[in-house]
């Protein structure tokens, strides 16, 4: 058991017997290797099933849902600036809540720790800064730090921004980083070669909407996607129908999304959709200078507005 | 009907570029009849939606017309707008629309001489950008070659 799993079960724990909440939103083992599935314990005799390690990819803050009960939640970075934008919008008191935050290192990315061994992964385990990895056949072993996530490795806010536990230190933010070549590079193309490279990476897509359930901003009672008068979007597997879906997704999580990877995570198809997230992220902001879920004192980019905002494009 | 014309939905706000077409009309001020306008409360009433279901439909370019900042009926509506703009004019050129395919502007009531320029450049930009081909969405090939 890390130390980490050891200081979420000891403070779910206590926070569950003094009655502090209701309920403990965390991550426990999922029936595959690699795959933590999100969990409720209502029960402090259950907090045995809390983990933590480098699966916790899925963003907790999703989970909140529209409650008026009390909840404790786990939290990383990513889902702590999650949790500000829930606040912002309404959708819970911070006063409901105790966060009990996590200084994150960054997650392990589930396809580059799949395609080290030959067959199917069996079994992963983590000791000393290595994960190792176990196929049928094969067994393998790999760095931390060169496992992780795209997202995690571009990530500059690995601290809980608000908290009420913490399991551990503080870890160092990484400065100066550049989080947005690769956007550059795609901008820096035609637009028939940009619409082409889109066309190429959707093209695997089936529709699941994997992307969209995983997604923590997600909540709308009904989804844009379900309408159906309007129906705005085709709900088959036209490319357009596929691109349409994809792009209103992005464009629904403007100056909203923090960048978490949950929905890379959860797509079955391996397709780099924070390729078009991240560039509404980007522009945020270059032109509004704002970044999502660091402030609980700031409106959202798209919630507010100043006279001097970008006008250049205006005829 | 040899050449190209394009077709363009604009979207025109209730309380002043609406106005500003009427101006244009009734002024006999002169632009090409490519237009379908679509009248809106306030160009902070467009969804993003509404855009891009125009150019799934077949539009080969997009035209939305606004109040000044400062000048909205609706005190904010506009600059709310044209923040949302922004972002999805940067987003759908991203996605590979062709600069100029999506137009934006501010034109007030008593511009009716703003109104016929800004359409006389929209559609002529749109006519010289060729027919859309990116986000129309086409009939199945199993229906067109029946």
């Amino acid at each position: 058991m890390t130390d980490a799993t050891h200081k979420i079960q000891e403070i779910s724990r206590r926070i569950l017997e003094n009655g502090k909440v209701d309920k403990i939103i965390g991550y426990q083992k999922g029936s595959m290797p690699m795959m933590n599935t999100p969990c409720v314990i209502r029960n402090p005799a259950n907090v045995g099933q809390l983990v933590w390690d480098s699966h916790c990819r899925l963003n907790l803050a999703k989970y909140l849902g529209n409650t008026k009960e009390r909840v404790g939640i786990i939290a990383k970075g990513c889902d702590s600036r999650n949790i500000v934008m829930h606040i912002l919008e309404n959708r819970i008191q911070r006063e409901q809540m105790v966060i009990i935050g996590v200084p994150c290192n960054g997650m392990a990315d589930k396809w580059k720790l799949s395609a080290l061994v030959d067959g199917e992964v069996v079994a992963v385990t983590e000791a000393n800064g290595n994960i190792t990895v176990t196929s049928v056949s094969d067994e393998k072993a790999i760095p931390r730090a060169q496992a992780l996530q795209e997202n995690c490795v571009l990530c500059k806010h690995r601290n809980p921004v608000i908290y009420d536990e913490l399991t551990a230190e503080l870890v160092e933010e990484p400065q100066n980083m550049d989080r947005h070549e690769s956007i550059r590079k795609i901008e820096s193309m035609t637009p028939d070669e940009r619409w082409r490279f889109f066309d190429d990476m959707l093209s695997s897509c089936t529709r699941c909407h994997a992307c969209r359930n995983a997604c923590p901003l997600c909540y709308c009672p009904t989804c844009f996607v379900d309408e159906s008068r309007p129906q705005w979007v085709g709900k088959g597997m036209d490319p357009v129908d596929i691109r349409s879906y994809h792009f209103l997704r992005a464009f629904h999580c403007a100056g909203r999304c923090t960048d978490c990877g949950a929905c890379e995570a959860a797509c079955p198809m391996h397709i780099p959709v924070r390729l078009l997230t991240r560039k509404l992220e980007k522009d945020c902001f270059d032109r509004f200078k704002w970044s999502a879920g660091l402030s609980l004192d700031q409106r959202p980019a798209m919630d507010t507005y100043t006279p001097n905002d970008p006008n250049d494009f205006f005829k | 009907m040899s050449e190209f014309e394009p077709k363009i939905i604009t979207f025109l706000c209730n309380w002043c570029s609406y106005g500003a077409a009427d101006l244009a009309g009734v002024s006999r001020f002169q632009y090409p009849p490519n237009m379908r306008v679509i009248r809106v409360p306030c160009s902070g009433r467009i969804s993003p939606k509404m855009l891009l279901y125009a150019f799934l439909n077949g539009a080969d370019g997009v035209w939305v017309s606004g109040c000044h900042p400062g000048d909205c009926h609706y005190i904010e509506g506009n600059y709310f707008a044209r923040r949302k703009f922004t972002l999805f004019k940067e987003f759908i050129e991203y996605n590979g629309i062709e600069p100029g395919r999506l137009n934006f502007s501010w034109i007030s009531s008593a511009e009716g001489v703003k109104f016929a320029q800004v359409a006389n450049t929209v559609i002529e930009d749109v006519r010289n950008l060729g027919p859309a081909k990116n986000f129309t969405k086409k009939a199945p090939e199993r229906l067109t070659t029946l």
